[in-house]
């Protein structure tokens, strides 16, 4: 392969122009053909024809957050692994592979480390069960005769 | 492979003449300009076939659903209904556009182009031939992942912009699952990477061969499951049946999309459809052989050296066979994801976590373990090739 220059880069720019380009004249086009006529009906959100109730921007379930931080985890970790990935034949060749297979099983170890972990925290389950032990149904019992 | 089509096309000595003739009728070294041309034109070029691909993905979606369920489809519209597509992208411009009330106005416009940039970026890195691909980078997949990420964002904020129900929890939805699937479709990819010793589709496609016991799908039993493992979390990614819950329409209206109407749904949807294209094609430049042609006729020298064509002639032959063979392979997978929609049920959203954290994400981790050792173990051989050696070369596989 050749030596780089930024000029490869040059059609990651023209397609992105490209696909803004392509948005400004398609909403243009559409501009000077569609029909306005704007009426408070019209802009309600949808709600299956029911006037719609407070707004949609409220408190949410607390399952996607988790879902993204052990994302984030799992995200950097393989973003980490890919240059050795990408050296790692040119190493076996020369003979020095055992030192990236090492260092690749210690990445990998953590990540299933971290799945273990999440697993047995019970973060991978979507919907978690909150039913108590026998022992802390007992305790609180005896919180409610102490009281 | 070249490492971009204007590294291809100055190999010709007829460009490199244009070159000199267009510098000495302009009077300054126009090479730089010539570049720029070259990529703006391939660049059009791919974008207008890509939403030929989006639009005829529509129709064949359509159709293909129309044969499982014994209807007819589409059949008015210009021969065998083929030009449905057009008159349905006509209908959306004339459509009005409404604006939710209560919506963010800003976040709204942005949604629709966040996706077109995420999906039209990544066509960058596409493999069409060897000598066709607009720019082989040397992070190629890595720049793919990321850049398709983008659609994630904007599902998310075309579901939180529109500040109704159904977008919200469709967005919610499709960014919780497209980060999730993300996981075990980089581990799988990091596998490929692994073997092929480079992250540039150029690295990934010519390390494979023409036949299939030469491609990566069948390098060893590992890959095989990392196919399957992609192709899931691909189907996860695009947000396509049986996974389609961020637009799920029995439950959700429309999902992340409810609220759009006209010129900016069609833009949501071609972005869609493209973007299911560009990961088939990845599937297929990652385990399938890409644009690789049997008997190594797509380099064209077979053409050049025993029917005695012009250099230029049959070297284009080579690359129409390449994109023959990658198109097939892409449309073919495209072909299996429009059947796996109208075959399967939906799952439901915690199945999809469970499917993806509990199952998806450990296999890849074991492949990947698996394919580390197996490079380090046999240098880089395919099963093929070992067994060769162990059979005293009785089996004649390999390259």
């Amino acid at each position: 392969m050749t030596s780089y220059t930024l000029d490869v880069y040059m059609p990651v720019i023209i397609l992105m122009a490209l696909a803004v380009g392509l948005v400004v004249v398609a909403v243009f086009v559409a501009q000077v053909l569609r029909p306005f006529k704007p009426s408070a009906l019209k802009e309600q959100a949808y709600e299956c024809g029911e006037d719609p109730v407070g707004t949609a921007w409220s408190n949410f379930n607390v399952r996607f957050y988790v879902v993204s931080l052990v994302f984030i985890v799992f995200d950097v970790e393989g973003a980490l692994m890919f240059p050795v990935a990408a050296i790692f034949r040119k190493f076996v060749a020369i003979g020095e592979g055992a030192v990236l297979v090492g260092s690749l099983l210690v990445f990998i170890s953590v990540l299933v480390f971290g799945i273990i972990y999440c697993w047995s925290k019970g973060d991978l389950d979507w919907v978690r069960s909150f039913q108590l032990s026998e022992d802390q149904v007992n305790q609180l019992k005896g919180i409610e005769e102490k009281a | 492979m070249s490492p971009s089509i204007n590294d291809y096309l100055n190999q010709f000595e007829a460009h490199r003449k244009a070159i000199g003739f267009i510098s000495e009728v302009l009077g300054f070294d126009a090479s730089g300009l010539v570049t720029f041309l070259v990529f703006a034109v391939a660049s059009f070029l791919v974008v207008n076939v890509m939403a030929l691909v989006g639009g005829l993905g529509t129709y064949a979606e359509r159709k293909i659903s129309a044969d499982i369920q014994l209807r007819q489809g589409p059949n008015r519209v210009g021969p065998y209904g083929l030009l449905q597509f057009l008159a349905d992208g006509v209908k959306m411009l004339m459509k009005e556009d409404i604006f939710p009330a209560q919506a963010d106005r800003t976040l709204f416009n942005l949604a629709p182009l966040l996706a077109l940039i995420g999906v039209f970026a990544t066509l960058a890195v596409l493999p069409f031939s060897s000598g066709f691909t607009l720019t082989n980078l040397n992070i190629g997949v890595f720049y793919l992942i990321g850049v398709s990420s983008l659609v994630g964002v904007a599902v998310f904020l075309g579901g939180y912009s529109a500040n109704s129900k159904w977008s919200m929890l469709g967005g919610m939805r499709g960014a919780s699952q497209i980060i999730s699937y993300e996981v075990p479709v980089t581990i799988t990819i990091l596998s490929i990477v692994l073997i092929s010793g480079g992250m540039s589709f150029g690295s990934f496609v010519e390390t494979q061969g023409g036949f299939p016991h030469q491609w990566y799908i069948l390098h060893n039993p590992f890959t095989f499951i990392a196919f399957f493992v992609f192709f899931i979390g691909m189907l996860a990614e695009t947000n396509r049946a049986p996974f389609d819950l961020p637009e799920a329409e029995s439950e959700l209206v429309s999902g992340y999309h409810t609220e759009y109407t006209g010129m900016r749904f069609g833009l949501f949807a071609l972005a869609e459809y493209i973007e299911v294209f560009v990961l088939c094609g990845v599937a297929a430049a990652a385990f399938l052989g890409g644009y690789k042609v049997p008997f190594d006729l797509g380099n064209g020298v077979v053409f050049v050296e025993k029917l005695g064509l012009p250099a230029i002639i049959g070297k284009n032959i080579g690359q129409l066979l390449q994109m023959g063979s990658f198109l097939t392979k892409t449309l073919f997978l495209y072909y299996v994801v429009i059947w796996v929609r109208w075959t399967f049920p939906r799952i439901r959203v915690d199945q999809v976590m469970t499917i993806c954290w509990k199952y998806l994400t450990p296999i890849a981790l074991f492949n990947l373990v698996g394919i580390t050792l197996w490079v380090f173990a046999f240098d880089g051989q395919s099963i093929w090739e070992v067994l060769s050696h162990l059979g005293g070369g009785a089996h004649g596989g390999g390259h």
